[in-house]
């Protein structure tokens, strides 16, 4: 299992997203998700972040473009358990009756048989896993009864017990204390050191240059995209968030070829 | 002494009938066939496309009669094909599922009617609508115990799958799984349930038998398990008093059944311990004393 032990990178090739109602919400984004790195997603809302994201796992058909995970095609990549992926918090019902343990434990259902009767194995890498990010106590509780940051802990630590190579995470911070948000970074950076890829959106721009490694910048298209130092750059933000001047997006493209 | 024995008397006599004791039994199987469905199809939300499976079979029971196959088939065959019809015009075009549900079953329903009035056969609409379980022939026994043990087996196999179908189905496709499998499991494990549920509560009344269980469950307990426990309970005891009772008071048993599972409900609704009408009145008045 060589690729198990490898990191693995995030290739998305002249991607575009169409939804059901006709809408446009990616066109031609390229970007290469480095292997082995935290790589931060920034853009304003409704600029496509989560679109790339359910892109990259699958759950939305492209209209046009490719993606690859490490050399496989993301559904292999996904049989051999090397995505896992952290929802923003608006996708998840937290009415429903599971309990955080039961929500940890759906993330080794894909290495237990037919019946999904988890082994001492599977048990222990939740246990584990809930210990990582501090939520062992809570883990007879329904998830609805948690607080905002905990629930993203809890999904969190599902992400763990999978083992994925390539971990996104959508928007961890958002409705999340200081101290809860330092602590999911210094967990992403553990992580990224055991040789995990993680892509990660956020709104929290002032974090970014402290944990991010590359940073890609996404307003329905991608329009920089590179180390965070070079990328991270006002004149950037300002295209990103402002307007989308189309004489800025060609030089963006020029400029970011350059970087990669 | 006396009054005792007369009472007594009264509620075993209906017992010494042969076919009361048999619909109380093939309801009460039909009952917890049910109760088990129900918590998937409410966590889903997926009662209306309850709604549409069993509107949709009624033309399937007419063909099966007229070619001269057991019902079962026919009914579990145009009951399924309606929610592949949903599926594929739901893909197809840009209407939202429900417009396109709403048409499809009326649609399956009406043809249905159609046939009926067309196709000479001793098929009692009336039974159709809302079952006969009194009048039970041995075949539809068999045919509903088939239905209702594959609907038992396929569930018990593959009950962790399906719940993280309900729960997120997202997290089921980034781990591997075959998420159109799973949503197709549910879809024939809920047609074949109506199958099973015709002869009892008919197409109209099952749907109460579908939602309404779970959704005592639901209201009831934040854990799966014990949902479905309550779910089970609550539809069983239903069943068995509703066809009971129908006996003693000389009413459809299918209404009968089905009022006393939604008086069940209305007392969960009101007296739930945590999330009951009463307790959510008194933690609000709790806040506004507590200012
Ligand atoms: N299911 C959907 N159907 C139709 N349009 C959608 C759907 N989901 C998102 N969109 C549209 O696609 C665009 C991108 O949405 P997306 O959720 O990817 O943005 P985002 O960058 O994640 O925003 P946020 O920061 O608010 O999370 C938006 O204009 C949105 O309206
Ligand atoms: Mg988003």
């Amino acid at each position: 299992m060589q690729t198990t032990t490898q990191a693995l990178d995030i290739t998305v090739d002249n991607l575009s997203i169409t939804y059901s109602n006709a809408r446009l919400a990616l066109y031609n984004a390229y970007c290469r998700v480095e292997s082995g790195t935290i790589t931060g997603l920034v853009g304003p809302n409704g600029g496509g972040k989560s679109t790339l994201f359910k892109a990259i796992m699958g759950f939305l058909q492209p209209s046009q473009g490719r993606i690859r995970v490490g050399d496989f095609p993301v559904l292999k990549a996904q049989k051999r358990q090397l995505m896992a992926y952290v929802p923003q918090s608006d996708e998840v019902d937290w009415n429903f009756p599971v309990s955080v343990f039961d929500v940890v434990m759906m993330g080794r259902y894909g290495y237990m048989n037919f019946l999904r009767i988890p082994s001492a194995k599977d048990r222990r890498l939740v246990m584990e896993s809930l210990e990582r990010v501090g939520m062992s106590e809570f883990r007879h509780h329904q998830i609805g009864e948690l607080s905002g940051g905990q629930k993203k802990r809890a999904f969190l630590a599902r992400a763990l017990a999978q083992e994925g190579k390539v971990i996104l995470l959508d928007e961890p911070f958002t409705g999340v204390d200081v101290k809860t948000e330092k602590r999911i970074i210094d967990l992403m950076m553990q992580l990224r050191d055991e040789g995990h890829t993680i892509l990660v959106s956020t709104h929290d721009l002032a974090s970014i240059s402290t944990f991010c490694d590359r940073t890609i910048l996404l307003n329905r298209t991608i329009l920089a995209s590179g180390t965070t130092e070079e990328t991270f750059t006002e004149e950037n933000l300002t295209m990103t968030f402002g307007g989308l001047p189309v004489m800025s997006l060609q030089q963006m493209f020029a400029k970011s070829e350059v970087d990669v | 002494m006396i009054d005792l024995l007369a009472i007594w008397n009264w509620l075993v006599e209906p017992l010494q009938y042969g076919f009361l004791r048999q619909a109380i039994w093939v309801s009460a199987f039909v009952g917890l066939i049910c109760a088990v469905l129900s918590c998937y199809i409410t966590l889903k939300g997926w009662s209306l496309m309850g709604d549409a499976i069993s509107h949709a079979v009624v033309p399937g029971v007419v063909v099966a009669y007229a070619l001269g196959i057991p019902f079962a088939i026919g009914a579990f065959t145009f009951g399924f094909g309606a929610t592949v019809a949903i599926g594929y015009i739901k893909s197809q075009t840009r209407l939202k599922e429900d417009a396109v549900i709403g048409i499809v079953f009326t649609g399956f329903f009406a043809f249905g009617l159609v046939l009926v009035t067309k196709i000479p056969s001793n098929i009692d609409l009336f039974h159709i609508l809302f079952g006969n379980v009194l009048g039970i022939s041995t075949q539809d026994i068999i045919q509903t115990l088939i239905a209702g043990f594959i609907t038992l087996m396929v569930v018990l196999l593959r009950r962790k799958d399906l719940l993280l179908f309900c729960f997120d189905p997202n997290h089921a496709k980034a781990i591997g799984l075959n998420t159109q499998v799973m949503y197709y499991t549910l879809l024939s494990t809920m047609a074949l349930t109506i199958v099973a549920a015709l002869q009892t509560a008919g197409i109209i009344l099952v749907i109460s038998m579908l939602v309404t269980p779970g959704s005592i469950g639901y209201l009831l307990s934040d854990r799966f398990d014990r949902m479905l426990g309550i779910a089970i309970f609550s539809s069983v005891l239903s069943c068995v008093m509703g066809t009971y009772l129908s006996y003693h008071l000389d009413v459809s048993t299918g209404g009968s059944i089905v009022v006393f599972l939604t008086l069940l409900f209305i007392l969960t609704m009101i007296f739930a311990p945590k999330y009951g009408i009463l307790r959510q009145q008194l933690r609000q008045n709790e806040i506004i004393v507590d200012r």
